[in-house]
């Protein structure tokens, strides 16, 4: 072409539109953007000037804790925590869910009683509950109801903080667990058990065999998502005086009142850890999702790694 | 005359206040293929679910392979079968559904062999071998690996079939096996049916291939609102239907 760039004569059809521009690339505008980041990039500094120049802040006191031992140790007890009240959860949830979907009236109406129960108390007031069993039930008995005790022992001394912990979390997570796998045993479709009926299996067989591993796409990647909710749950169980994370911390700064820094040194901890599982999360989801076009909620670490990556894609695309 | 297979006696089934089979009598004899047409909502897959159980009739009765169906008689009383009694019946009758119901999470192979060993605890080698004899026969030896999601529709039907014969049955069920295939996929798993069917098979096919009926059916059966119509050889009740909703339904799906 010469130096002017107006339409090629025979790309003009009637209706004025020039079709040899058509198919290009559309030209984009970038000045909002360049302002809304020069905005957020001013905020930013603001926050960084504060923290770096507010002497309350201590970091050299927060991170001396960081990376001291009793908050390590804090945290080995919340990531067991999680964990145990996790598997206790996800077992105690199949069974609801199981018994929820029973052709049997009465289990099934137990079972959306308890559901009712620990979904709709907070776990906090059920931590609490736990933690305080000894006022209501100061002796655990084993035996026949009115009649010969075959062993008893104090409550005190069978719910340990750590137990009602447990109890406390994991039961409450049994009832979210309940509606996640019964979602998921019911998004099978009923021609998979007619099918296995068919051939003869019997209940456990469909069950663990046919249904159950089909749910897992849809129970998995919620649970996930649990498991990342339970871990910061869990610094709720300072009230129980078990020295998870969080009351590790408010033991260290009740004697040497370095309050905000040992606030700081353990949400460090806490974000480190969702990020991590959050990383994991991604992976799953995506793996999941396979094939079906649901939009995957990226933690931060692969949400700036994803950016870069299809920024720089589309660029070369321009190119 | 042939051992009697499948006995039904003024089979009764109501869906709340709905009733869907209205006293269907019917018997099949070893080796037979009967092929049941009639218009939709007419019950017929109703009627085929409830000789294996998949639905439980509330009138009359059914013996299949020598056994009543769902019921047990001790000490002169009727019993409910349990879960147990009920699925063990069910290894002896094989059903391939309209929508295959192949499972997902498993390759062919794995889809065939699963019954076999969970359910009747035979050798897995032994299974296997059977397994892929029978996906030879219908046609798919290349695809044991494969995942139902890689294969066509008929393939997939060829597949359940290979599944359902996996337990050994003495009676096929086929609700409308080609009713979802796109129609140049039909022909391949109405070849496999016509291949059982000459090896003896005891087969009940509801379909809508009116050509499979006349050709490899022993009966024709036309079923209406919850009834039996009319039931003959099929060159019989195609060519001289005797009632005249037979010659309303004939005349539309001719
Ligand atoms: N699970 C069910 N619940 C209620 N009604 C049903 C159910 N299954 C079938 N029906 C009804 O029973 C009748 C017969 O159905 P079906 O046996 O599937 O007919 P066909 O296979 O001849 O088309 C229809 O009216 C259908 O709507
Ligand atoms: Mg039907």
């Amino acid at each position: 072409m010469g130096t002017t760039r107006g339409p090629r004569p025979e790309a003009i059809v009637a209706d004025g539109i020039d079709r040899s521009l058509l198919g290009q690339q559309p030209h984009r505008r970038h000045g909002l953007q360049w302002f809304s980041a020069a905005v957020v990039l001013f905020l930013v500094f603001l926050v960084a000037y504060s923290l770096a120049t507010n002497p309350r802040y201590e970091w050299g006191v927060v991170f001396g804790w960081f990376t001291s031992e009793r908050l390590f140790t804090g945290l080995l007890r919340t990531l067991q925590l999680t964990v145990i009240a996790m598997a206790v959860g996800i077992v105690v949830g199949v069974i609801l869910a199981l018994a929820r979907l029973s052709h049997n009236i009465v289990v099934a109406a137990v079972a959306a009683f308890f559901v009712w129960i620990f979904r709709g108390v907070p776990v906090f007031v059920q931590l609490l509950f736990w933690g305080f069993i000894a006022a209501i039930y100061p002796r655990i008995t084993m035996g026949v109801p009115f009649g010969p005790e075959f062993f008893s022992v104090s409550a005190n001394d069978l719910i340990t903080p750590f137990a009602a912990a447990i109890l406390g979390l994991g039961l409450n997570e049994g009832a979210y667990m309940s509606e996640i796998v019964r979602a998921g045993l019911l998004s099978v479709n009923r021609g998979q058990t007619e099918a296995a009926n068919a051939l003869g299996m019997r209940r456990f067989t469909v069950l663990w065999r046919i249904v159950l591993p089909q749910a897992m796409k849809i129970i998995i990647p919620p649970t996930g998502n649990q498991t990342i909710n339970m871990l910061k749950t869990t610094s709720l169980v300072s009230v129980l005086a078990f020295p998870e994370l969080l009351y590790s911390a408010q033991l260290v700064y009740s004697a040497n009142f370095k309050t905000i820094p040992l606030l700081i040194a353990a949400s460090l901890w806490y974000l480190l850890v969702t990020s991590v599982l959050s990383t994991g999360q991604y992976f799953i989801e995506r793996h999941y999702n396979r094939g079906s076009v649901k939009i995957v909620r990226a933690g931060p670490i692969v949400g700036l790694v994803k950016m870069i990556r299809t920024r720089r894609a589309a660029q070369e695309v321009q190119r | 005359m042939n051992e009697v297979v499948v006995e039904a006696r003024d089979v009764n089934k109501h869906y709340g206040p709905l009733h869907v089979l209205k006293g269907i009598d019917l018997t099949i004899h070893r080796g037979e293929v009967t092929c049941i047409i009639g218009p939709s909502g007419s019950g017929k897959s109703t009627f085929l679910r409830c000789i294996n159980q998949l639905e439980t009739l509330d009138g009359g009765y059914i013996i299949v392979n020598g056994s009543p169906v769902g019921v047990k008689i001790k000490n002169g009383r009727v019993h409910a079968q349990t879960h147990n009694e009920v699925a063990r019946s069910r290894e002896q009758v094989g059903m391939v559904f309209q929508g295959f119901n192949l499972f997902p999470h498993m390759t062919v192979l794995q889809n065939i062999c699963e019954a076999p060993v969970r359910v009747k605890k035979e050798d897995r080698r032994v299974v296997r071998e059977r397994a892929l004899k029978l996906l030879d026969r219908v046609g798919l030896a290349a695809k044991a690996g494969a995942y139902p999601s890689a294969l066509s529709g008929g393939q997939q039907q060829r597949v359940a079939i290979a599944r359902a014969l996996a337990m050994e049955p003495r009676l096929m069920l086929f609700d409308e096996p080609t009713s979802a295939l796109d129609p140049e996929l039909v022909g391949e798993v109405l070849d496999v049916m016509r291949d059982l069917a000459g090896a003896g098979m005891t087969m009940v096919v509801v379909t809508h291939e009116i050509g499979f009926a006349r050709e490899v059916g022993d009966h024709l059966i036309f079923m209406d609102d919850g009834h039996v119509v009319e039931h003959g050889k099929p060159r019989a009740v195609l060519e001289s239907p005797q009632h005249e909703r037979t010659k309303q339904f004939l005349a539309k799906v001719l």
